[in-house]
């Protein structure tokens, strides 16, 4: 550990003949630039995780004391839309990670194909969101107080105690989840325009791999959110 | 070479002339506000959390008025209960979470490990405006009806009341992205950014201080984040997870508070310990004894405060055994903070004690914490606990860590840097004053809350039976001398800032870099050469000849030799010389 980054040469940049626009002024080389860039965004991955673990949390504790409500309540949710958005969602990631495949061999424009790729998939996602969401509310599936089932398939969750409680912490976890989808397309199309303005190559590629970094992280959630709220 | 700052007073002559330093290179109000410096955000930081700390304590100060009879005194009990809610909120999460590492860890911590800033300095910027929204949440949640839910926001009565809380939670939530941003950034920068020579076991330990401090922002802030969304789903939609009238579990809220809440106090308390070992060592002049030992016990702190929250919840109906567990670990808390206590003590046998204002805030330390410390034993033991819980013995004892911990270390710690921050020394008559008002009105504000909590006195009141009124005048009259202490160092701070004496580049002949190194006030990308790091952080071998050696006599307070500073890094340039000779 303790010999893990001792960074090598000092500041020298300034005398350096190539001096690269994009190292800020208090880092010593890209190296560590990038190095820096990557532990920040494992960092705040990990602060993602904890966020999303209180609703995990929640989750476990409602469902060990209501098995019966939440096994009859998941099992109104669509699978089959679950399951396509699931499929959508990892042939995202692999997009994004294509995408910073090519750039670092300065394939920009494999790179930018890929990245509106990502983009067009996560859209797909919350197209298929959108249209869960409001086939529940047709059924008065809401979260909280205005819960109010009914409809040939849901009538049966009216006299469940706990049903309230699944449909909040799938509204809550979705949601956010969905919010955290729609903060990645932002970002996955402002990395577009700048790797179409031509802001990235092989020897500066950091935003975009970051981008992926935070994008499998929003897969990874999926990933636990569907079993847990779809299948059992 | 101009880092050489052997001779301060000389080198002081030559920067008064044209030298620019941090402070003055830019002057414009924009130049501050949009700063990207890690010692101008650390000063924007203590500017802001100065305020809050001034309201939080003035409430205080109304607190205590209102205790000092029975019965209504100046304030009616609805008040007295918004006044203690905004006490706790405001001294918790707007100034003591983000206090040492916001002001102290952003200004000396790059300048400790030779580092030209934090790894990034817009998120560090971004965190001050984070935390400025948040403080702007909290002034509507005032101006919406106020908060009387206590600190801790309990469900079910938070999820119903009326009044602020909706944007009392939102602020709260939006402040803990400021500690993440801040957390964040350190672990970064301790990992990434240290100057050659620098490993991790020549880190200074105000530094391991930060590091620990830091895991545990960034694993605990998000899960109050979280929480609070909840609370206010609960409010907004009746999302029904923590009310029990809507089939939610009100104890769930409890563990996911203290899951966030219980880390928290090392949050507070972690910084304070890093402080000290500085303090310690400087002002006893000796190598601090077993670094590692300290080094680590933050670390161990840090992991072993993930495992305690339940101790909280001794009597809100968790499982015994649960209640059991969590007692046990409580009591595993207690190995490293001792091991740190005995360490700091073990560094002062011997050495060359400089009772110079920022030590006797060390002392004061020992002296509190080690209260703090024996009483939260005395809490986590789960029979006594019943007796004491939600009493005035649970007030004093985190009063006592908090309090007595945290803020002594952070006064400490701010006389410590205040030549390195504003570049001008303070009255050292009027800071011993001040240091010896705090102590005796800390200990006459707190010290009798423990007789009452033992007695039966349960806190959150805004009057009490007639048999406490002797020990709640005394803490009242405590807190005025407290009180005292505190707008004394207030004056004597803004004094100094117009009128104080020029301060040399070291004036207590400390070891670590930020004394060695730099300029007395430090200039915009603070080294003028990397320096290069060539021996442990707290090397006094000097200490002999500058007090004197085994005759007893020393060779005086005022004339500290200042040790040597660190070379300079070699640069490429350098190397190729070297290979083309």
């Amino acid at each position: 550990m303790a010999t893990e980054t001792a960074p090598a040469p000092t500041e020298t940049d300034a005398e350096h003949d190539h001096h690269p626009a994009h190292l800020e002024h208090h880092f010593v080389s890209s190296e560590q630039q990038f190095d820096s860039a990557k532990l920040g965004m494992w960092v705040f991955l990990i602060t993602e995780v904890l966020l999303f673990s209180g609703m995990f949390v929640a989750y476990a504790v409602f469902r060990q004391w209501n098995p019966e409500s939440f096994a009859a309540a998941s099992g109104t949710l669509d699978q089959m839309m679950g399951t396509v958005n699931t499929v959508v969602l990892l042939t995202s990631s692999l997009t994004v990670a294509l995408s910073i495949h090519y750039i670092k061999q300065d394939k920009v424009k494999q790179c930018i194909y890929y990245l509106l790729g990502t983009l067009g998939l996560a859209g797909v996602f919350m197209v298929i969101k959108y249209f869960e969401y409001t086939a529940k509310f047709e059924h008065g599936i809401y979260p909280g107080a205005a819960f109010d089932p009914h409809g040939a398939h849901y009538d049966h969750l009216a006299g469940l105690a706990a049903a309230p409680q699944f449909f909040s912490i799938y509204f809550v976890m979705t949601g956010i989840h969905g919010i955290h989808v729609l903060a990645g397309m932002v970002v996955i199309g402002a990395i577009a325009f700048m790797a179409w303005r031509g802001s990235f190559s092989s020897e500066w590629y950091t935003p975009v791999e970051l981008t992926g970094l935070y994008w499998h992280l929003v897969d990874i959630v999926w990933i636990f959110l569907f079993p847990l709220l779809y299948l059992i | 070479m101009s880092t050489t700052t052997q001779d301060a007073p000389v080198e002081q002559g030559e920067h008064d002339s044209d030298d620019t330093n941090y402070l003055n290179h830019e002057t414009t109000i924009w130049s501050w506000l949009s700063t990207k410096d890690h010692k101008r955000i650390g000063v924007l930081y203590c500017v802001s959390l100065a305020l809050v700390f001034l309201v939080a304590g003035v409430l205080a100060l109304f607190m205590r008025a209102e205790l000092s009879a029975p019965g209504e005194t100046i304030m009616n009990n609805d008040t007295y209960n918004q006044v203690f809610t905004m006490h706790g909120i405001l001294m918790v999460f707007l100034f003591l979470v983000p206090s040492i590492p916001a002001i102290l860890g952003n200004f000396v911590l790059p300048l400790q490990i030779g580092a030209k800033d934090v790894a990034f300095p817009k998120l560090n910027l971004a965190s001050w405006y984070v935390y400025m929204a948040g403080a702007a949440l909290t002034i509507t949640a005032l101006l919406a009806g106020g908060v009387d839910t206590g600190w801790t926001f309990y469900t079910p009565y938070s999820s119903t009341t009326g009044g602020g809380v909706l944007w009392m939670t939102a602020a709260i939530f939006v402040a803990g992205f400021a500690s993440i941003f801040t957390g964040l950034n350190f672990i970064v920068t301790i990992h990434k950014m240290r100057a050659p020579g620098m490993t991790w076991n020549r880190l200074p330990l105000f530094v391991w201080g930060m590091y620990a401090t830091s895991i545990v922002q960034v694993l605990a802030t998000p899960v109050i984040g979280i929480t609070m969304v909840l609370l206010i789903l609960e409010r907004v939609l009746q999302i029904g997870i923590f009310d029990p009238a809507l089939g939610g579990d009100p104890v769930l809220f409890q563990h996911f508070f203290w899951f966030y809440s219980h880390p928290a106090v090392y949050i507070m308390i972690l910084p304070a310990f890093g402080i000290l070992s500085e303090l310690i060592a400087t002002f006893s002049r000796s190598r601090i004894f077993g670094y590692r030992a300290i080094a680590l016990s933050s670390v161990a702190i840090a992991m072993l405060g993930f495992l305690v929250w339940g101790h909280h919840m001794f009597v809100s109906g968790q499982s015994a055994i649960s209640s059991i567990v969590f007692s046990l670990i409580t009591y595993l808390i207690g190995i490293p903070s001792g091991i740190k206590v005995f360490n700091w003590v073990a560094t002062l046998y011997k050495g060359s004690i400089w009772l110079q204002t920022p030590m006797l805030y060390a002392l004061s330390f020992l002296f509190l914490f080690t209260i703090g410390g024996f009483t939260g034993i005395m809490v986590g033991v789960l029979a006594v606990d019943v007796h004491l819980h939600d009493t005035y013995y649970v007030v004093s004892h985190f009063h006592y860590v908090m309090m007595g911990g945290s803020v002594v270390a952070l006064l400490g710690g701010m006389h410590y840097w205040w030549p390195k921050i504003t570049g001008r020394m303070y009255n050292e008559t009027l800071g011993k004053i001040a240091a010896g008002l705090v102590f005796v009105g800390f200990n006459l504000t707190f010290f009798p809350q423990l007789v009452l909590g033992s007695r039966g006195m349960p806190r959150r009141y805004a009057t009490y039976a007639e048999r406490f009124t002797e020990l709640h005048q005394l803490s009242t009259y405590g807190s005025w001398i407290l009180g005292a202490g505190l707008f004394l160092i207030l004056g004597y701070a803004l004094h100094s800032l117009a009128y104080g004496e020029k301060a040399p580049a070291n004036p207590w002949g400390a070891t670590t870099l930020e004394w060695t190194n730099v300029a007395a006030v430090p200039i915009h990308h603070n080294f003028e050469r990397t320096p290069l790091v060539t021996r442990g952080p707290y090397d006094f071998h000097l200490a002999d000849e500058v007090f004197g050696g085994g005759d007893g006599k020393a060779l005086g307070d005022e004339t500290p030799r200042i040790p040597e500073p660190a070379p300079s890094a070699p640069t490429e340039e350098d190397a190729k010389e070297s290979a083309g000779a």
